[in-house]
């Protein structure tokens, strides 16, 4: 037993590198004691609180950047795997905060919980890309979920909401179910729970010892459910359609991002000596998903759950860089999942543009001349959807490429060429959004307006989207920044 | 002007962008001023284009083996993959440059008064297809090259859906997802064109992309020196994967479906910069990677008989479809299948003569079609159908219309003096060197080409005018006059003095054969004529001995 020095010792010399979940905390903490004493319409000084969160929380990443240091004995590891995909949950969320504002005072939910449970989730997520052992890491994942159980039911009057976080919930406890036992057959080989540990342990294992094949297993079975990978992919329709849309935007975005950095950080450290097992199931895995999402999508008339389908698609293709398992595979993941942040966020801000009493406005239908009624917000609805669709110069045909590029330098010519002709379907069913928009005579004479707070997130994911799209070299430099070890050595 | 000089692609590239860019900021309602604005850039960005015809003048005699492109500009884009922002141009991206920024302007001239509804997006549009066409041609990397390909599908797609004809959605889409098929796989064999040139120089191994290999690199001309010594089934799976981008766009036999819906129901300056411009992008495409970059590809007798029988398919029944239209765009849409058959047929054929007669041909392609888009597009505007069947007689109420027709008909269909004759000519002959029934397959789509051509004139300009709506249609104006007669000029200078334009592809084409076919220039060019004896003589197989 470690003495009370010694704990005192490890806990002052991990705090630093938990700063920037700590003012996360804190804040969302004082969200929700300030939000007590302000008026119902003056809720929004609550997003405004939670912005000065994250901004502090940035400013504190911003100074663990070149820090290489593990804290708490080993269960937490601060580098710029964590830094890069710190960043971007904090960016994501920004985002969101942003585009909720007037959306939640539309639907008369507008309360201080929304706020401190984002930055809860946060975290979370934070800690899921910094953990480096399973207790650590797992807590951190039900850190980030049970705050999205409660944030994806927030419309308590909506039954598509209560509907979407009771499945999310039910299944979400499920899948954590598994990875926990996933996890306690890694304990069970080791006798540890640093992930360290573990690598080396497994390491001493034979190849197919049934044990390690079925850890693996578990445990990625855990994270497909998490990432909405087929065949777990049955909730993100329903929980996309029932949520809040700009909690939509923010599960298929940031949970995302989390559950893929967990992935990462699972796969390439403990699971790395097995990884010739690894990389068929992630194969196969991947293009079922491309496959199911892709197809799917076409038939769809609900905006949502359109986006719901197209992002489990994006989910196969981001999975392709772990199949492809070199630099430029994790580069790449770690870019498209940049680029799929801000063109889905900024999708899903298009799609609240046209919330209003009285209208749901997520039906394909509810976009019929949007061009008329909203030249800007139909002509950045269109650039995001190129993007997601991967057509250059936008920031999702740099993520495809650089996808497509590992694929091709490690030798998985036919995954490539799957993956590039699953291109036609996803630009078919994008282009149907745009014929409503564009192509169809205006049904709904309302004519959207567009908040300052969605004018700045709209902006910026515009920005983003193009800018990366023209002028990569910078994202591609901040990208080299997530490829973590074994690789980098 | 210094600028300018340093520039000039740059400047031709941007041009109708600067346009567009400026025409986002007039408010739609103001319809005058964005016909006036696409009209000035229009042309704008074809007078920046002229003065490429002295600057290439004096450098069009370099050999290519010396310097093969020229005016490249280059600056760093994308360091860390190899990508550069690098443009440069040879004979024969120059004559497809000065026709896009030609045809270009002539298709924002014609459709003054065409388009009535969302008159700011369409020449914005319009603007930005230039673009990207324009950089397609330009573009010396192929990083560069992928992203104007795709770029251009967009403002098309846009030109064919919002302003088409009633099944404009159904062929908008078409087009986008046929042409993206095909791209997204050259798509991959870019990448693996890229990944290999870098392994052959010892980079694949770690590719740490935080100090670049400079093996990796997307450069045209370092990959088109490289890419001839890759292994024969490499060269061959990567013709093949670059083969379906080109064919589609071509558009070559099997894959030419989407053409007829989206030429048919375009507006007409879509129409006309579909069939001028687009299709050649595909050409070009054969002519600038496939055909130099797989000579262990393309000179494969099994790949080149499978490429020239498509061709030849497509020449045949192109012209036989087009025999069977009631429809006139689709007449000349399915024409175009014909004769860009022909042009591929010329660039397989690997001569000199095929390949140079081709791009001569694409030229001519781009003038006649674009014409006789322009032509439909008149009678349309006017009658508002496309029915043969509607029409008949026009020539008694359109005089000036009928000459112009007429000319159109025999460019298209290769008269002597008019360009299509120089062209189609030139081609069988390079054909006809390496395969008299080739030739033969060829010169029978020109004979049904003259056959749907004129027929099509007969019926709608000859004869009784049987339809009242028909009596009193308005000649030409000087709009139309004006968008006609500069293609009219270059179809006849092609015809007459045609030497101008084959002097600047002699470089670039006989760089091509020198890759694919050097054997080409070791056999004499010229068969020596067998003089009969002189009187008293020995025969000539003695003296032969006695040499």
């Amino acid at each position: 037993m470690p003495t009370w020095a010694q704990f005192m010792d490890a806990l002052w010399q991990g705090l630093p590198l938990i700063k920037p979940q700590l003012q996360l905390t804190l804040w969302g903490i004082g969200i929700l004691l300030t939000d007590f004493f302000l008026e119902q319409r003056h809720k929004y000084w609550n997003a405004i609180v939670a912005l000065i969160g994250v901004a502090f929380s940035g400013v504190e990443l911003w100074r663990l950047r070149g820090v290489e240091a593990t804290g708490f004995n080993g269960s937490i590891l601060v580098d710029s795997f964590f830094i890069y995909f710190g960043f971007l949950f904090l960016a994501a969320t920004a985002l969101v905060i942003l585009i909720s504002v007037r959306y939640l005072e539309i639907e008369h939910e507008h309360r201080g919980e929304y706020y401190a449970l984002m930055l809860f989730a946060t975290v979370g997520m934070m800690f899921m890309a910094s953990g480096y052992d399973l207790i650590t890491l797992f807590i951190s994942l039900e850190t980030m979920a049970l705050s999205f159980y409660i944030l994806v039911g927030f419309l308590r009057q909506e039954r598509r909401s209560n509907e979407g976080a009771l499945k999310y919930l039910l299944l979400g406890a499920f899948s954590s179910g598994i990875l926990a036992y996933g996890f306690s057959i890694l304990y069970g080989l080791s006798g540890s729970t640093n992930l360290g540990d573990i690598a080396n342990a497994l390491a001493m294992r034979p190849l197919n010892d049934i044990l390690v094949l079925l850890a693996m297993v578990t445990v990625s079975a855990g994270l497909f459910f998490k990432i909405a990978a087929v065949p777990f992919h049955m909730w993100a329709p329903d929980v996309y359609e029932g949520a809040p849309t700009s909690i939509t935007a923010y599960v298929s975005v940031a949970s995302k991002a989390a559950s893929f950095a967990l992935l990462m950080r699972l796969f390439l450290v403990p699971f790395w000596p097995v990884r010739a097992n690894w990389e068929m199931l992630f194969g196969a895995v991947a293009l079922a998903t491309m496959t199911v999402g892709n197809f799917a999508a076409l038939t769809q008339t609900n905006i949502k759950r359109l986006l719901a389908y197209s992002s489990i698609a994006h989910v196969g293709y981001i999975l392709l860089g772990m199949v492809a398992m070199n630099q430029t595979g994790m580069q790449g993941m770690a870019f498209y999942l940049f680029a799929y942040a801000f063109m889905t966020i900024g999708a899903f801000t298009v799609v609240i543009l046209l919330r209003r009493k009285g209208l749901i406005g997520d039906e394909l239908e509810d976009m019929n001349g949007l061009i008329y009624r909203n030249p800007g917000a139909a002509i950045l609805m269109l650039i995001f959807l190129l993007s997601l669709a991967g057509i250059p110069p936008t920031a999702g045909f740099m993520g495809k490429w650089l996808i497509f590029w590992g694929l091709i330098q490690t030798g998985h010519y036919y995954l490539a060429i799957f993956a590039a002709l699953y291109i036609l379907p996803a630009v078919y069913y994008y282009l149907r959004i745009v014929v409503h928009m564009w192509m169809t005579d205006v049904t709904d004479p309302v004519r959207p307006t567009i908040s300052p707070a969605q004018w700045v997130a709209l902006a910026a994911a515009v920005i983003i989207v193009l800018g990366a799209g023209l002028y990569p070299e910078p994202f591609l430099k901040l990208a080299t920044y997530s490829v973590i070890l074994p690789l980098a050595r | 002007m210094e600028f300018y000089n340093a520039h000039i692609l740059s400047v031709i590239l941007f041009t109708p962008l600067a346009g567009a860019l400026l025409m986002l900021l007039v408010p739609r309602e103001s319809e005058n001023a964005h016909r006036w604005l696409g009209n000035l850039f229009g042309f704008l960005g074809f007078a920046v284009s002229v003065p490429l015809v002295w600057k290439f003048d004096e450098v069009a005699d370099l050999p290519a083996a010396y310097r093969p492109f020229h005016f490249v500009e280059q600056a760093a884009w994308i360091p860390s993959i190899g990508a550069d922002y690098r443009l440069g141009i040879d004979g024969i991206s120059y004559l497809l440059i000065m026709l896009t920024t030609l045809l270009g302007a002539i298709a924002i001239l014609s459709s003054w008064s065409a388009i009535k509804s969302r008159v700011k997006e369409y020449y914005i549009l319009l603007l930005l297809l230039q673009v990207g066409m324009l950089g397609v041609f330009m573009s010396l990397d192929f990083f560069l090259f992928y992203v104007f390909w795709e770029v251009m599908l967009v403002p098309m797609y846009f030109l064919i859906g919002v302003w088409g004809s009633d099944r404009r959605l159904y062929a908008a889409i078409k087009f986008f997802l046929y042409t993206l098929a095909g791209s997204v796989l050259m798509l991959l064999a870019i990448l693996s064109i890229y990944f290999n040139h870098a392994a052959l120089h010892g980079a694949a191994g770690g590719c740490v992309l935080k100090t670049v290999h400079e093996a990796y690199t997307f450069n045209i001309d370092v990959l088109l020196a490289v890419a001839p010594s890759f292994g024969t089934s490499l060269q061959q799976w990567l013709f093949w994967g670059l083969f379906f981008a080109f064919a589609i766009k071509v558009p070559m036999f099997p894959f030419h479906t989407w053409l007829p819906d989206a030429h048919t129901e375009a507006p007409t300056a879509g129409s006309v910069i579909l069939a001028a411009v687009l299709l050649k992008m595909g050409t070009y495409g054969f002519l600038r990677f496939s055909v130099p970059m797989f000579p262990n590809a393309v000179t494969n007798p099994k790949i080149v008989a499978a490429v020239i029988t498509l061709s030849i398919i497509a020449i045949i029944y192109g012209a036989l479809v087009c025999l069977m239209q009631k429809d006139m765009k689709k007449l000349i849409a399915y024409s175009s299948v014909s004769h860009m058959g022909l042009v591929t047929l010329g660039i397989f054929v690997l001569t000199p003569a095929g390949i140079a007669g081709s791009v001569i041909q694409q030229i001519n392609h781009g003038l006649s079609t674009g014409m006789l888009f322009m032509i439909v597009g008149v009678l349309y505007e006017r009658r508002h159908t496309r029915l043969i069947s509607e029409y008949s007689g026009i020539s008694t109420p359109m005089p000036n219309f009928a000459a112009v027709y007429l000319i159109a008909t025999l460019s298209s269909l290769g008269m002597p003096v008019l360009n299509g004759f120089i062209g189609e000519f030139v081609i069988l002959k390079g054909v006809f060197e390496v395969n008299k029934m080739w030739a033969a397959w060829g010169a029978l789509g020109i004979v049904l080409g003259a056959a749907y051509l004129l027929w099509l004139y007969q019926r709608v300009m000859y004869g009784p005018v049987t339809n009242p709506a028909n009596e009193k249609l308005p000649d030409l104006n000087f709009r139309e006059m004006a968008c006609f007669l500069p293609l009219i000029a270059i179809c006849f200078w092609i015809g007459v003095y045609p030497k101008p334009f084959f002097r600047v592809l002699d470089a670039p084409v006989k760089k091509i054969v020198m890759q694919v076919n050097p054997d080409y220039y070791n056999r004499p060019v010229i068969a020596q004529p067998v003089l009969p004896p002189p009187r008293g003589e020995a025969a000539p197989g003695v003296a032969a001995e006695g040499k």
